[in-house]
């Protein structure tokens, strides 16, 4: 069973590297934390906080826009792609259990963005590090910053997986990745802002809109990361994130969590259900 | 139960009250290479998926191997080749084959030299990219040997080659079956199926409507043999009139008849002299033979 699922992630490792996928990635990653960390954080320069971890809180905001996007393009294909390609017919017809394909997808897919995270941002560490402009404690940060983008990337790998289980059609399942991206990162923040800037200190911005933040990973995912830096209230207005929250941040996390292996799971049910 | 790879008794299958496949029945012995004949639409693929355990049947019942369709021990004893099935074109031959072993739980060392068996033993670090597609076609059929797989399930596998790649297809099929495996493949290029194949099945609007070897299914059918009588100019009016029947088509004359009265006819003609410049025999091919049996259904129906 498991050589099963580390065949199916090793096919998956290969075809990134081959096809330039991670190499791509890693430069869209690399390219804009650099730019980042270099321009986006000289007026901050004297503010006397570890460079590191100014650049940490940019790169969350980066991640959020980019590492769905990401996760989304490399899963869209995974399902109706091979129905296309004729090949999930052959692989399904070997001794292997729908949900063995899909573990093995998952890994496999999470390895291209663990390396391209690692790549990408590792290099803007490195960068900052030799410049002498950042410290071992930034480095926690920094671990904690890529941790999460991979547990980011894996929410989103699962509702790619699930929108290409129910599309027939691989146009149908890019466009609906695309839909996916815009729905959660932009129009879904988009929203919540609309509501709370109609009614500042209402029911909504005290009750619901917190929460409304849980339920989305990439809301969660930037929440936890700029309160669990401590020199949040230092970094671009998020003065106090912590301190305003009826919920102990970690809860943000365990709702990365909790999404990832609640769409996972679907995405397992209506893997089982498709004819090839 | 019998020794057979693969029973089918009575499958149905309705697509949204289309009926996909209608009350078929066969059984497929060991050593067997069978060819399933149908249309485009005709229900072949959806057989095989029933087969694979793809797809659910409606009723009916399929026995792979003596277990139900899609379970483990079926899976393990089968290969499939589906249509027109495009490998990852940045993986190398042997990556595929790796891959496909790997999920099957073969040795892919022993995997590999099927590469070799099927000529592509030289391509094997290049990308299928670069492969053309009769080179493809053979990396599918590789696939679908590892592991000395029981029952064969190949869909067209012989569709878009060129005649010399769709020979190597059909010398590698009797070679497997050499081995004691089953192999049912599914064409609708049927000139070239004569004397590949043991056995051929028809399938038309899902219906099974033949099931026989072709001399036998030939004679069922009793299609007339059909000669063509090429005359010297000016005489065809001449030659149709002195043997009794025929449509005149300006220097030749065709007519039909049994294989009884083939001998007879054909003296008839010699005597004619030298009015007669050559005689075409034509028995009726494959295609005749089929369209023969996918029209009764149709009359019927």
């Amino acid at each position: 069973m498991v050589s099963r699922i580390l065949t199916i992630a090793q096919q998956e490792l290969r075809i990134g590297i081959r096809n330039r996928w991670i190499l791509l990635a890693t430069l869209i990653l690399a390219f804009f934390s650099l730019a980042l960390a270099l321009l986006g954080s000289a007026p901050a320069g004297t503010l006397g906080v570890d460079r590191l971890t100014i650049t940490v809180a940019s790169l969350a905001s980066l991640s959020v826009y980019l590492v769905p996007l990401i996760a989304l393009l490399l899963a869209f294909d995974a399902v109706c792609g091979e129905i296309e390609r004729g090949t999930l017919l052959m692989t399904f017809s070997c001794p292997i259990s729908r949900t063995e394909f899909l573990l093995g997808k998952t890994i496999g897919h999470t390895l291209v963005l663990t390396i391209a995270l690692v790549a990408g941002y590792g290099l803007t560490a490195a960068v900052l590090l030799t410049m002498g402009t950042g410290s071992l404690s930034g480095l926690a940060d920094f671990a904690r910053l890529v941790a999460t983008s991979v547990l980011l990337g894996i929410c989103f790998l699962a509702i790619g997986y699930v929108l290409s289980s129910l599309t027939r059609q691989l146009g149908t399942a890019a466009a609906a990745a695309i839909a996916a991206w815009l729905l959660f990162v932009v129009l879904y923040d988009l929203a919540l802002l609309g509501a709370l800037v109609a009614n500042p200190s209402g029911f909504f911005a005290s009750h619901v809109f917190p929460y409304a933040i849980l339920l989305n990973p990439a809301d969660a995912f930037r929440l936890f990361n700029l309160a669990a830096l401590g020199a949040s209230d230092l970094v671009g207005g998020m003065s106090g994130v912590s301190e305003t929250l009826p919920f102990d941040p970690t809860l943000a996390f365990i709702s990365l969590l909790a999404f990832a292996a609640i769409v996972l799971t679907a995405s397992a049910i209506l893997i089982r259900r498709i004819t090839p | 139960m019998t020794n057979s790879t693969l029973s089918v008794q009575s499958l149905t299958k309705r697509f949204k009250g289309n009926i996909a496949v209608d009350r078929v029945s066969f059984e497929l012995k060991p050593g067997e290479r069978v060819a399933l004949l149908g249309h485009n639409g005709a229900g072949k693929t959806t057989l095989f998926k029933m087969v694979l355990g793809f797809l659910r049947r409606d009723s009916g019942d399929v026995s792979v191997l003596g277990c139900a369709p899609g379970s483990n021990p079926a899976r393990q004893g089968t290969a499939y080749l589906p249509e027109s099935v495009a490998f990852s074109s940045a993986l190398t031959g042997e990556e595929v084959i790796r891959f496909y072993a790997r999920l099957k739980g073969e040795p892919s060392a022993r995997s590999l030299e099927l590469l070799e068996q099927v000529g592509l033993a030289d391509a094997s670090k290049r990308r299928v990219g670069t492969y053309s597609k009769g080179m493809r076609q053979r990396l599918g059929l590789a696939q679908a040997l590892i592991g000395n797989p029981k029952l064969v399930l190949l869909d067209e596998p012989t569709t878009g080659l060129d005649p010399i790649s769709r020979q190597n297809v059909y010398q590698l099929i009797g070679e497997i079956a050499q081995k004691g495996a089953t192999v049912l493949l599914s064409s609708h290029a049927l000139t070239e199926l004569e004397a590949r194949t043991d056995r051929i099945l028809i399938l038309s609007k899902g219906q099974l409507v033949a099931d026989d070897e072709l001399g036998k299914l030939r004679a069922q059918a009793g299609l007339p043999i059909r000669l063509k009588v090429w005359t010297k100019p000016g005489a065809a009016q001449e030659v149709a009139a002195q043997l009794g029947a025929g449509r005149m088509n300006g220097r030749s004359v065709e007519l039909d008849c049994g294989t009884d009265d083939k001998v007879r006819k054909l003296s008839a003609i010699s005597a004619l002299g030298n009015l007669v410049e050559d005689v075409d025999v034509h028995p009726p091919s494959l295609d005749d033979v089929y369209r023969h049996f996918s029209n009764t259904v149709q009359k019927e129906a």
